[in-house]
Formats: C-alpha cells, structure tokens, sequence
C-alpha cells in the first residue's frame, strides 16, 4: 500500500520543525512515495516482473536570500537530521541571490478539487500476464512478425508538498500503462514499431487486442523500405510526432530559458510566432487528465493558459524564481506545462493527406536535433512517401530538416484531436522543410 | 566503504541466509545494495544557481530463472523489506526451477581509488572555480551573453551478495565539471558547451588552472558556429575527427553488438557473428579496465571483473557484450557488461569505453581526398534504432570540405547512416586515436550509465548529412 497522507505530512512537518530551529528563514520540503509493478512478455511468455517500492524526499533551506537543497530516499530521522545539517550548512555559505524565494503567499493553492486522477484498483499480475498474453497473441498473428515484447505496468503514488508559509498539501495519482513492440522481418529488412496506452484508471487503458493488433500493423507496413533523393516537400507529422513539436514549443517559453536569453522566442510575446490559425492551450484540471495537476511543484495555483492565441504568443510557463527575475507573477508552471495541446484545425486528416500531390509522412524521427537557442532542427527520420492521399512505399535513412521559426508558421492542422497523453497534437503538415536522402 | 548492515535491524546472517534460500532453485541471481552520495553546483545567469547534495541508499533483489528474471527493489534496507522482496521474487519464479551457477571469475586489479570527490574539495572553493570562469569568459569577449559552470561529483558504494554468502564490493568515485557559453554578434546567437570528467578527484582533471582551457575550449566552439552557414543536404564523403566523434561507433555498431539484442534476434547484427562486418583495418573494443575513465569499472554490477573484450577484429565481428543472464542463454560467459544505472533498475549488457583503434593515415591525407563533402569535429548527442540498424547523431562543430581544403563553418546538422553497413565505407583509418574528455552517458531503456569513446580520425565514403542546403 502506498503510504498515507498522514504518514507523509509527519515526515515533511518533522523536516520543516528541524530547519527552523536550526537557524533557517524559510524552507519547503517534498515527501513522495511510489509503488510500482511491472510485467514484461516476449514471444508470448512471462520474461521478467519487477516490482519497486519507493520513498523520496527534498528540502530547500533558505537564510534570507540564500538557499540550497538536499534529496535523499532516506527518511530515517536520524539521516534526514544529517541531511537538513547539511543542507543548512551549504546554504550559509552560498551567495545571495536576490530572486530566491518561496513563492508569494496569495498564489498558493487554496481549494483542492478532485481530478479523479487515482484509481485504487489493484490489477494483480496474474491479471497484468493475461492481458500480455492476449496481447501478444493479436500482435503475431501475422507470419512476418518474428518478435514480440510488451509490458504492463501498475502505478500508485502519493506525495506531499509543505512549505514554511502554511502550505501542505499533496494528494495520490495513479497510472496503468501498457506497451507493445513488435520486430517485422521480410527479405530485404527487419523493422521496430509500437504501440502503447498510458492513463489514470484501469478501465482506460485500450483492448489488449487492439493494442498488439495496432503495434504489428505498424511494423509490418515498414518492411522494405527506400531511401528518397534529397529535395524540399511537405511533410506530414504523425500524431505521435507532432505533439513533440509542443513540447519543444514548451521549453522555448520556460521563463528559465527566456530568463537567460537562450531561447529563439525570447521578446517574442503579443507577436506572430505560429501560423494564425492556430491556438495552444495548457490546461491542467482535466479530469483523469494524464499531466493534471491541483498545483505546481511549487504549490502555486496553475489555471488554464492560452500560450498561443490565433499564432500570437500570449503566455510563458512562468515559476518563482525565474517570474520574479523577468518582473512576473508565477503561473503556475514550475515544473513546466501540464496537458498542452493545440487545438485542432479544420481541416480532416484524408484533406491534408490529399492536400499536395506527393508528401512525406513521418512516423518516427531519432536525434537530439532541436536547438532552442537558434531554432534549428534537424533529424532522423522514417516515414512513408505519400501520393494522392495514399502510403506509397515506406522510406527511411533519411532526415528533416528547418528551422522553427519558419515551421512554426507553415503549420496546418488536422481535426483530428484526441487527449490521450499529456501533450497532444492532431496530424500536422509543414511545408517548405528540406528531406536529405541519397 | 558502506556497512550496509548497521543501518537497520538487518544483520548480514540474515541477508544471506534469505538470498541464498530464496535463490536455491534459480538459475542466478543476487542482492545488490548500494549508497551513493551526490552533489551538483550550477552557476547560471552570473549567479550560483543551485546547491544540491543528495544522499541515496537501497537494494535490488534479483532471481533468475530460465529465461524469466524476476526483480523487486525498494530504498528501506530491514529485514521486512528483504522477506517481502523475497516473497516477491519467489511468487514470479513459482512453477520455474533452475540450477545456481556459483562461478564467478576473481581479480585484484582496480581501475580507481577509493575517495569520495565532494570531500576532498571544499564547497567554497568550487564556488570560487564557477565564479573565476564566469568572470573569465565575461570578460574575454564583449559577445559572450550566458555562461553556465556546472560540478557534478559522486561516490557510490555497492555489494553484491550471492547465494552462499560470497559477497563482492566496489566503490566508484565520479567527477563531471562542465562549461557551456553562448555568444551574440549581429542578432546571431550560438552556444558552445565543453566538460571534463572522469573516476579521480576534481582536483586531478583542474590543476595548473586546466578550467581555463575547457572554457576557451567552449568559447572557441561557439565563435565557430557564429560564422557558421547552412548545412548541405545529401549523401557525401565525411571525415570525423579523433576523440568524442567515436559516439557514432558507439551508436553504429556498439548498441547492435549488446548480447540481449542479439540474443532476442532483435539486432541488425545477430547472424553476422564471425562474418565481415567493416572495412580491413578497422579494430573496435569495449575496454572497462583503462585507469580512471568515466567508463571504466574494476567490477561491474554483477560482480564480474571488467575486461578488454575484442568486439570487431580487422573487419571481422568476433565478440558480443555480455552480462550473465544473456551469457548463460547464449552459451558463452560474461564479458564483464553487466550494468545499472543504480539499484531501482535491472542489469543489462551495457559499453564501458568503446574505441576504434589507431591506423597508419594521416588526417590531412584523408582531407586532401575529398572533392566535396564534411569533416565533423564535434557532437552532441547520438541515438540509434537497433532492429533496422539506422542511427544519427548531431554535429556541434563541422566544416564543409571542398577540393580537398576545409572551407567554412557549417550549422549543426543531423548525420544518418546504416550500423551495419557504415563500417564498410571506412576508407582511412587515422594514426590519431584519442579518447574523449569524459563527458558521456549512455542511454538504454530508461537507464543512463557513465560510458567513454575513442577513436582516430576517419573517413567514411558515404553518409546523408541531414543540412537544409539542396
């Protein structure tokens, strides 16, 4: 059983009593406890379980305007006294900086509502090895799949967050995943894809069937793949994909990276930065939302923001620390977005398949290739060729490439929105971005 | 060294008398406890940003059985914790029994010293390093707009425990010291980003004030990238330089040659074993036994030695990496890989240091042989699709190259090749070989491990460089 609220806010109030009498102006303290189990098939048996069972503890200790940290999984009183000596000790020989501070008193969250983010359901293993084994079975039905591997992991967590100005509070989530990936092998490749299904309550998670059906499909159209010349196309974003185009979005309006200058959006705010059809949304109470949340990392209130209005940039993800150095109230932020999405467009995905004669369809793209500072990007890629709104042939070994300061404005945007993760994005089409090939 | 049983009211009769009756009828298995102690002081925006020590301790419980592995972990060392792992374990394994194979090879060598780095160096004066390369670089060049100074130190202890009682221990110092500095000039701005780092004190890698030249190290990397112009897009003739640019050996062809992946079928590699997979004169190993290397360990987290293992020999694939648990499925032994990030994760076979070994040409001769195409100094990070054998990696600094002259800076591109072929279509092996400063962590299914690469440099006769230049 994960640990209850009362055992948590003992340990975080024993954290908070300790700072002060040693000397500390301010302090907060995050006690979390995670149990998780997992099961892991391939070929259609049991290959491993594993089963963790975790404690987690961290304290800023502030002396006016200095502060430093400690984070320990050890939360015998004895080492956690150790520990905040420690943590106190650093923090009166680190330089003052002017910025640190809990965050403002009437920010904080006042009213906790319920998400409904845990559900207490206990999915025995027994139960998780039947939903592989149907799984898998669905996944190789077809002769070309020559591997199969999934895994279903259980979840339950609990944490709270206290600070030194009165605020306590925390609450427990839960998470169900379940994941498939499937090998494909004909004469002239062998190819990887998957499929996974990640929520908050058990009876969301998607057919076992579905799932290993889905994750071979995936793979077996992949097999045999070309590599494409070297030219200037449309590009069309599966959806798996162009959410990632939000998340990097996020992190070049964190209110750290336009705090140092390093981003490519920097000053950029009330002006165009997306094409004007398009609106980003960061929404953090939807229920059984997978990135929901009643607070910040902070315990700061975080309500709706609307980050991009018809392609105007309107919001950054604002925390303490980094609001206070750009003159800006939290928004609840710190620890970034909570479920972004853009909203969809109006056009349907067979419209924007059909919508150039000849695209590429992108379903994976491997690298590191996103630079904030600049905005260049450029990855590896696999896809298919598409020509008048059909998969024509797969195609890999090659890359994209553009810049987002361009792509963010040749964005157009399917209707096809669906809220399965914590960033979600309908299928996108860029144009004018450069395929390298042979 | 850590006393893992003063801590609670688990004496070592006791672990052992669990581990070895929970792993009777298994195949393998083992208790691994762990404590680490680390640290981690950033400067950012002219100011110290963050101070964090943190303190970690806990056990991973594993049983091997057949093919089924099963693993429970949790950071309360008592005696009630163990029973239940116990319990766990034995309640995966139920209807599998195995045979427990005691063998486990011994050595005296070691690799490091026994220190714990964030002692041995005071808080202040790792302020005082972070403060003078702010002030360095500020003041080196009106165009430098951000510098970011970063320690990182870590000592982490572990036991292994085996059925029977034999107990194996290791304690593993490690230091990261890192500069990144971003430049303006004419509305432009790029970064430059280099560290130093490896298993010694802070001390051994900053004498005779050596920050000053990782600092110039990453202003001159970035003064590059502001000249820099678009990348070319197509297939061409790249050369790499000696040191960090072997992440694509360790991407192409290093991930591909882990013993689960060839175990499972799963790697573009499985069948190729004792055929010619890269050009004559290409030699690779996975060494974990060179001093002090960020890749480097005197045991691994199975308690096996590390070892200096020939993976490709002139052109021909000879070895494998292996834990035990593929070892003994593949009817071969353990070449010391066994690896985890810390104790909440399972072991897997992982690189230590990856290196192309030294050939006979020079640079410059490989430069002067290519009509067009790219030399590539530096990068950032790789990644590599296993199955299909297709990996990138992103060029930090690179140069076009025309008419056998290096022409000018190009933008960070992305390079894409194919593992098992790209070996192939190495022409030239340099006599240059180098290792790299110690900056790397190897990503593998959610684990990152300290990992080392070296090589001379090379060029290879047809890559797609990923440029936005048609």
């Amino acid at each position: 059983m994960v640990k209850d609220q009362e055992f948590l806010k003992s340990k975080a109030s024993y954290c908070l009593d300790l700072a002060k009498k040693m000397g500390a102006t301010d302090a907060s303290v995050t006690v979390g406890h995670s149990i998780s189990e997992t099961v892991n098939f391939r070929n259609k048996s049991l290959e491993a379980s594993d089963r963790s069972d975790g404690l987690a503890l961290s304290i800023e200790t502030y002396l006016g305007k200095r502060r430093s940290s400690i984070s320990s999984s050890n939360l015998l009183d004895e080492n956690i006294k150790t520990l905040i000596e420690k943590c106190f000790e650093t923090t009166k020989i680190t330089p003052e900086d002017e910025f640190n501070s809990l965050p403002d008193k009437n920010l904080l969250a006042k009213k906790i509502s319920s998400l409904n983010l845990y559900d207490e359901t206990r999915f025995e293993n027994d139960k998780k090895i039947k939903y592989l084994k149907d799984l898998e079975e669905s996944a190789s039905t077809n002769n070309q799949i020559i591997n199969t591997e999934s895994s279903f992991t259980e979840n339950k967590s609990n944490f709270i967050l206290a600070n030194s100005d009165g605020f306590c509070d925390g609450y427990k989530t839960s998470s169900f995943a379940a994941s498939c990936v499937t090998v494909a092998k004909d004469e002239n490749s062998m190819e990887r894809d998957y499929e996974f299904s990640s929520k908050r309550h058990l009876s969301d998670i998607k057919q076992a069937t579905d799932l290993g059906n889905k994750a071979a499909k995936q793979t077996i159209r992949k097999l045999s793949p070309k590599k494409i010349g070297s030219e200037k196309i449309s590009i069309i974003f599966d959806k798996r994909i162009s959410k990632g185009m939000l998340s990097v979005f996020a992190s070049a309006i964190s209110a750290s990276a336009i705090a140092r200058g390093t981003s490519f959006l920097r000053d950029k705010i009330d002006q165009q930065v997306f094409a004007n059809s398009i609106n980003v949304i960061d929404k953090p109470d939807i229920i059984k939302g997978m990135g929901s949340q009643n607070f910040d990392s902070e315990g700061v209130n975080s309500n709706t923001l609307q980050l991009i209005e018809n392609g105007i940039l309107k919001n950054y993800l604002v925390d303490t620390y980094n609001g206070k150095k750009l003159n800006l109230e939290s928004n609840g932020r710190s620890g970034g977005t909570t479920n972004l999405y853009f909203e969809k467009g109006n056009i349907s995905y067979e419209d924007l398949m059909k919508k150039n004669s000849r695209s590429l369809y992108i379903t994976e793209t491997i690298g590191h290739g996103s630079n904030i500072v600049t905005g260049d990007y450029s990855v590896g890629a696999t896809g298919f060729l598409v020509e008048d709104g059909e998969f024509k042939y797969p195609v890999n070994e090659i890359t994209i490439a553009g810049n987002f300061k361009d792509m963010f404005k040749n964005i157009t945007l399917a209707n096809d929105l669906e809220f399965e993760y914590s960033v979600n994005s309908p299928t996108m089409m860029i144009e004018g971005m450069t395929v390298a090939g042979k | 060294m850590s006393d893992f049983f003063n801590k609670s009211d688990l004496t070592r009769q006791d672990a052992n008398k669990i581990v070895s009756e929970t792993l009777n009828n298994c195949d393998d298995g083992e208790l691994y406890l762990e404590e680490s102690k680390s640290e981690s002081i950033l400067l950012d925006d002219n100011k110290i940003k963050s101070s964090n020590y943190s303190s970690d301790l806990g056990f991973g419980f594993r049983a091997i059985s057949n093919e089924v592995v099963a693993y429970s972990y949790s950071n309360e060392i008592s005696k009630d914790s163990l029973k239940n792992s116990s319990e766990n374990l034995k309640s995966t394994l139920k209807s599998i029994k195995g045979t427990y194979n005691h063998e486990i090879p011994k050595s005296n060598k070691k690799f490091y010293e026994d220190i714990n780095p964030i002692e041995q160096k005071t808080l202040d004066s790792k302020l005082q390093v972070l403060n003078k390369v702010n002030d360095f670089l500020r003041k080196k060049d009106g165009s430098v707009k951000q510098v970011t100074a970063s320690f990182a130190g870590e000592q982490k202890s572990i036991e292994i425990i085996r059925s029977g009682g034999e107990a194996l221990t290791d304690v593993r110092p490690l230091i990261r010291f890192n500069v990144s500095v971003m430049l303006e000039k004419n509305g432009r701005k790029e970064t430059g980003v280099y560290g130093i780092g490896g298993r010694q004190s802070y001390d051994d890698y900053l004498k005779n004030d050596n920050w000053k030249n990782v600092c110039e190290e990453a202003f001159r990397i970035a003064s590059v990238n502001l000249e820099s112009k678009p990348a070319p897009a197509g297939e061409m003739k790249v050369v790499l330089g000696p040191g960090w640019p072997a992440i694509l050996i360790h991407e192409a062809i290093g991930h591909g040659l882990e013993g689960d992946f060839n175990r499972k079928k799963t790697s573009a590699f499985h069948d190729l074993m004792g055929e010619k997979v890269a050009s004559e004169g290409v030699t690779i190993v996975d060494d974990g036994t060179i001093d002090n290397r960020r890749g480097s360990l005197t045991i691994d987290d199975e308690g096996t030695p590390t070892e200096r293992t020939v993976l490709i020999e002139n052109g021909i694939l000879k070895n494998f990496m292996q834990d035990r648990h593929n070892a003994r499925l593949m009817n071969t032994r353990s070449t010391g890989s066994g690896r985890r990030e810390n104790y909440r994760h399972i072991v897997l076979p992982r690189m230590r240091n990856t290196m192309m070994l030294s050939g006979n040409q020079t640079q410059d001769e490989m430069i002067k042989s290519v009509d067009k195409g790219i030399f590539a100094v530096s990068f950032g990070g790789g990644q590599v699709d296993i199955t299909s054998g297709k990996f990138v990696f992103n060029c930090t600094e690179a140069y076009e190259i025309n008419n056998g002259k290096i022409g000018s800076p190009i933008k960070g591109a992305t390079l894409i090749g194919d593992g098992p072929s790209i070996l192939k279509e190495v022409s030239m092996v340099g006599n240059d070989m180098m290792l790299d400063p110690g900056i790397g962590t190897c990503g593998k299914a959610g684990q990152g491990v300290p990992v080392g690469v070296a090589q001379p440099s090379i060029l290879i006769d047809k890559m797609t460089v990923g440029g936005t230049k048609l």
